[in-house]
């Protein structure tokens, strides 16, 4: 019932995308992010919904994805719509018991709300190219400037990458455990969520004891592989900003450069 | 001087406190480089703690342990003593630290700061020589605990580690999984010139080594090569150590008055003996 399930929602693929280095991507999205809050036009909203459609495209990852990744939203994005539509001041479309309907409303609303599907689609967009390994490695290294007034960059990318190799692990032994209860009699899908809740302890206390002891034995081998921290380490797999992350990082400044020019000119 | 020498070694468990418990009592042993060791011994016998005081994973209470002529001691010499003994554990999913197989490997050179092109020349060789190149980019809990076993005997390869110390690593695999570990150690030792110190209750594991250390309540008892342990299989028994299947065998037809010679103690030999007894069975067969 565990077995299936995949970490992150990294989909594999081979585009332009999936081989930019993993720093450039999480600068850049920082970037366009706060370019949707700044260029807040109606030109430049169009602009942002053809990049965005445009490398959702060229990254080959399929329509349902998109769709996927906006569903958890999809009442926060309804709710702010709907907010913006009976709030906002103006002339009335239609008028429902107290609440006016107007056209700025519905202007603002639907501003508002393709804002948020933006943001939400950009960053997916990252998380479906760039694997959680690639994405933890970039983090330490972008965060390592930080090392020096104490943020423990290299850490925390390693606790990372523990939890990564170590919940495929944990899942299957819970698997087990849920199972062997079972197999003596505990229930685990029926009465009401006071029962179910009190049938997980059983489950929880051998995982947790188990983890504990894993922890241990796996700083062992750590120390007997000669881990000593972050540092005097190397790293096999070198991040490396190609051609394309040039390119890419050349575009996006070009575009906000015309969208700059656009927003001063009150075009 | 050997590569390995433990000298007077004592380990005590919680020193001064009431569950006070000696692991290792007055220890000497040499291990020599090129050298295949086995150490045997029962439940609590001590042999995983004085694994551990091998490269400094644990320090002697008393006595010293050196490895290259390296006190285990000296705080400065631990990583360079760590590189030059590598550990392979009983469990094997508790030793794999990344989610890849190649960057676990380099997980050790990694950590002693080589080059990134050494270290993707160094796991490439590493792969190879364990058999394992097709599962280069495999998540590790996707492979079989014989597997995984060799993926850790490769990240300890990987450091171009001298010694190879492997604490059980047989306890948790299957029949399969045992023969392929044991496989491959053996395969290291003779063709790489690897020593390895193989910590087993499996008899069947030690006869592959060329001397075998036998332990109990943190003593070294006996010490030889596999013909004299084998030989006495009454005091095995008496350490709580099984005794190979053939050896066990023809000590009982021994007893029935068959004329097997002493010192058999692998299953070919003492087929290849019966046979031959068969053949010429009328004088062979007493009484």
């Amino acid at each position: 019932m565990l077995s299936d399930i995949t970490i992150g929602q990294y989909f594999p693929g081979g585009s332009l995308l999936h081989r930019m280095d993993p720093r450039v991507k999480i600068v850049l999205l920082f970037f366009f992010l706060i370019g949707i809050f700044f260029f807040d036009t109606v030109g430049a909203y169009i602009v942002f919904s053809l990049l965005t459609g445009g490398l959702f495209y060229f990254s080959g990852i399929p329509m349902r994805m998109m769709t996927k990744s906006l569903r958890p939203l999809l009442w926060i994005i309804l709710f702010t719509f709907a907010i913006h539509l009976f709030s906002t001041p103006g002339e009335d479309i239609a008028r429902i018991w107290m609440f006016h309907v107007t056209w700025e409303g519905l202007g603002k609303g639907i501003f508002i709300s393709l804002r948020l599907v933006l943001l939400i689609l950009l960053s997916s967009l990252l998380t479906f190219t760039t694997s959680p390994l690639k994405l933890t490695d970039a983090l330490e290294r972008l965060l390592s400037p930080l090392k020096r007034v104490g943020v423990p960059a290299h850490e925390l990318a390693m606790m990372m990458t523990i939890a990564l190799r170590f919940i495929p692990t944990l899942i299957e032994e819970t698997d087990k455990i849920m199972k062997a209860q079972q197999s003596r009699g505990s229930d685990f899908t029926t009465g009401n969520l006071m029962q179910r809740a009190k049938q997980i302890v059983p489950v929880l206390v051998p995982l947790f004891i188990s983890a504990f002891r894993r922890a241990d034995e796996l700083a062992m081998a750590m120390e007997a592989r000669c881990y000593h921290g972050g540092e005097g380490r190397t790293q096999m797999k070198v991040l490396r900003v190609s051609s394309i992350d040039y390119v890419a990082c050349g575009a996006s400044v070009l575009l906000c450069g015309m969208l700059a020019l656009l927003k001063w000119n009150n075009l | 001087m050997s590569f390995i020498e433990l000298e007077n070694l004592s380990h005590i468990y919680h020193k001064g406190q009431e569950n006070e418990f000696p692991a290792l009592r007055h220890v000497n042993l040499s291990i020599e480089e090129g050298e295949f060791v086995a150490i045997l011994g029962a439940n609590g016998s001590g042999k995983s703690t004085l694994a551990k005081h091998l490269n400094a994973l644990l320090l002697p209470t008393e006595g010293h342990c050196r490895v290259a002529g390296m006190d285990t001691r000296e705080t400065d010499a631990v990583w360079e003593i760590r590189q030059q003994v590598g550990m392979v554990f009983q469990n094997p999913d508790n030793q794999i630290i990344a989610a890849i197989v190649e960057d676990d490997i380099a997980f050790g050179p990694e950590n002693l700061g080589v080059p990134p092109e050494e270290i993707r020349r160094r796991v490439s060789e590493a792969l190879k020589t364990v058999h394992m190149r097709k599962y280069r980019t495999f998540a590790p809990h996707l492979l079989s605990g014989g597997q995984k076993q060799r993926i850790a005997i490769a990240g300890a390869l990987a450091m171009e580690t001298k010694c190879l110390v492997l604490d059980e690593p047989t306890a948790m695999l299957d029949p399969q999984g045992r023969s392929e570990v044991l496989g491959t150690v053996k395969r290291l030792h003779e063709e790489k010139g690897i020593t390895v110190v193989y910590i087993t209750h499996f008899m069947e594991e030690a006869i592959a080594a060329d001397r075998i250390v036998v332990m109990e309540k943190g003593n070294v008892v006996m010490e030889g090569v596999p013909k004299e342990i084998f030989g006495t299989p009454e005091k095995l028994k008496q350490w709580n150590l099984d005794v190979p299947l053939a050896a066990d065998i023809s000590e009982k037809l021994r007893r029935k008055g068959w004329k097997i010679p002493k010192g058999i103690y692998e299953s070919e030999k003492l087929i290849e003996v019966l046979v031959k007894m068969a053949a010429g069975r009328k004088s062979v067969v007493g009484e």
